[in-house]
Formats: structure tokens, C-alpha cells, sequence
């Protein structure tokens, strides 16, 4: 079960965020919207382990990229974002979690909301539909705390713009670009109404992020008339090091 | 942000620590809480992971449905807050994609 991945690429989404792409011998595959567990463990035998959502697009080639946020209090996010190099072992669990996923011959429409980091499975989920060539609708509505902190910017605006059927609309919380339209906030029930599938369409709505978020962003879609039985949910503690 | 009601995560996060013992993913099943009845999958069970070990509870009743310990060279599993675990088996030996 556990794999011992060799680091091959590093790359910062923003300044406490860090994308590192493995290469994972005898990598058995994953399914858009998995995670993995990474165990680091120091020299006197002392162990922690944390789960990571996978942030690439299922692909045959045995790689896999993570994406991960520095918590200042983490035990395992700072080494993972500021210590680890190129070349250098980590050991992995996975590919974990069957139900938080998106497969390539899913073809309903697909509501994406993501808070902050929670936007990587999601992107796993973009990616893979855009490589497996589905023409499935997806939105996503990204709410995140200022400009400065989008992950993946340029891909999605390119994504979005070669692809009429995915649409990104992004939800400033702290600070807006100037001209804005919405003054930053957080995603409310008039947002759902402009930015999102109408319930009507039935579409599977996927909603990851801290567990306050993933609450309130349910919580509206309910409101707004979706079932809950179409709302996958991902949630990830305040203090925890997820994702 | 760091009121106690929201210490949980997902069913899910349980994965990796369920797959040491089991080899489906008990996270797709449908389990049945044993104090209300409601079935849904574990995935969606509310899990508690601060605690020395993992504890879920149940979405509807926040009942306890499980709790897992592992210490050296044991692991310890109560699974007597569910009835039952549903799993599809057609989803399993589909794999992947």
C-alpha cells in the first residue's frame, strides 16, 4: 500500500504554496478527486502522516503532483513546501477515497465550489476531463481570500477560454482586483443564484475546503433547491495539515 | 472558523488508515447507524481525528459509527455503532476509471 515516490519537479502556486510533482514506481493509478497519505519519518523513528489531494489528472505515465499549502503551525506542510528537494524520496499511501471523485464517462453537469487549497481535487477533476476530452459542463466557482492566492491561475483562464462549457468564476473574500464587480466577501445565496447550475439541471455539485466553508457552501446549495444527494463534500480541518 | 462543531472532516480522510485493515474501500460503503437508522456512505460520516485515533460519527445523530486506534503492533477497531456495510461490488472491480 505504501509507495516510495522520488520527487522530480518542484513549482509555487503563490508564496506559501508549493506544487510538487512525483515520479511513483509501481503507481497503480487514480481516479480524479483522490487523495494520498504522506508519511514523513525522522531519524529516531518519530512519524506523522497527512493526506494530500492529488492535484494532476489520472495518467499512465506513474506521476502524480501534489499541491500543498505551508501551515505555519504544520508538523508536515513547511517541510514538504521549504525542505524538499528535487530528487529526494517520499514515502506515499494511495490512491485513497472512492467516493469524493469524478470519472471521465460522468457527462452531467458538474458544480464545483472550492475555498482556498480546496480547489486541487477539483483541479484533478478539470484536468482529467479536459484530457480524456468530456464535454461534460463543469463550473467552478472559486472562492479564494485575494488575487495573490489563486492556484492554477493562467491554466484555468486558458481552459475556460478554449472551451465554452467551462466557466471559472472566482469569489474574493479579503481583497478584489480594482474594478471588481462583487465587493470581496464571502460565497453567499446571490452568488449561487448568478454563478451556479440551477438546481433544475440536476448537476452533481462537488464542495472542498475548510469545514466551515464546505458547510456554508452546502448549506446555500441546499437552500437554493439542490439535493443533497448530489453534493459530494470534501471538508478539511482548521488546524489539520489536509491538502 | 475554530468553533468546536466544526473539529470534523469527511468519512473520507479515514481511507488510509481503514485500507491497513480492509481491502475494499470502506469509504464508498453504505453503512447504517445502529442509534438512528440513517444509511448513508462512510464518506459522509463526520470524522474526528484530534482524538488519539480516528472516531466517526454519524451525519444525522453524531452517534458514534466507528473508532479505530492504532498503537504499536496493534490496531483496535469498533464497529458497533453501525448495523451494517453495504458495498457495491460492481464499483470495486471496475478499478479505475
Amino acid at each position: 500500500m505504501w509507495h516510495l515516490g522520488k520527487v522530480i519537479a518542484l513549482h509555487d502556486e503563490t508564496a506559501t504554496t508549493r506544487t510538487i510533482t512525483l515520479e511513483v514506481p509501481g503507481w497503480p493509478g487514480h481516479i480524479a478527486g483522490q487523495h494520498v497519505d504522506v508519511r514523513l519519518t525522522a531519524a529516531d523513528g518519530y512519524s506523522a502522516a497527512r493526506s494530500y489531494s492529488i492535484a494532476s489528472a489520472p495518467n499512465v505515465d506513474g506521476r502524480i503532483e501534489l499541491t500543498i499549502e505551508r501551515l505555519p503551525d504544520g508538523e508536515v506542510s513547511p517541510y514538504l513546501t521549504q525542505e524538499l528537494t528535487v530528487g529526494d524520496p517520499l514515502e506515499l499511501r494511495g490512491p485513497l477515497g472512492g467516493w469524493f471523485v469524478w470519472r471521465t464517462n460522468q457527462t452531467e453537469a458538474i458544480q464545483l465550489i472550492a475555498g482556498g487549497s480546496g480547489i486541487v481535487p477539483l483541479m484533478a477533476m478539470i484536468r482529467s476531463r479536459a484530457l480524456a476530452g468530456n464535454t461534460a459542463p463543469f463550473r467552478l466557482l472559486y472562492s479564494v481570500r485575494e488575487p495573490a492566492a489563486v492556484f492554477y491561475r493562467d491554466e484555468l483562464q486558458a481552459l475556460s477560454r478554449q472551451d465554452s462549457a467551462e466557466s471559472v468564476t472566482y469569489a474574493y473574500t479579503r481583497a478584489a482586483p480594482k474594478n471588481w464587480p462583487r465587493p470581496p466577501g464571502r460565497i453567499d445565496a446571490a452568488l449561487i443564484e448568478s454563478a451556479a447550475w440551477p438546481s433544475s439541471l440536476g448537476p452533481t455539485c462537488y464542495v472542498c475546503g475548510q469545514t466551515s466553508f464546505v458547510e456554508s457552501a452546502a448549506g446555500l446549495l441546499i437552500a437554493s433547491g439542490h439535493s443533497p444527494d448530489k453534493i459530494r463534500t470534501e471538508r478539511f480541518g482548521p488546524t489539520g495539515d489536509r491538502k | 472558523m475554530s468553533s468546536h462543531a466544526y473539529d470534523y472532516v469527511d468519512g473520507n480522510a479515514a481511507a488510509g488508515e481503514l485500507a491497513k485493515i480492509f481491502t475494499m474501500d470502506v469509504t464508498v460503503a453504505a453503512g447504517q447507524c445502529a442509534n438512528c437508522g440513517a444509511t448513508r456512505r462512510f464518506a459522509e460520516a463526520h470524522l474526528y481525528m484530534q482524538c488519539p485515533g480516528v472516531v466517526a460519527r454519524c451525519a444525522d445523530c453524531e452517534q458514534v459509527l466507528l473508532r479505530l486506534v492504532s498503537i504499536p503492533d496493534r490496531v483496535l477497531l469498533d464497529l458497533s455503532g453501525m448495523t451494517y456495510l453495504s458495498f457495491d461490488t460492481s464499483q470495486f472491480q471496475e478499478n479505475n476509471q
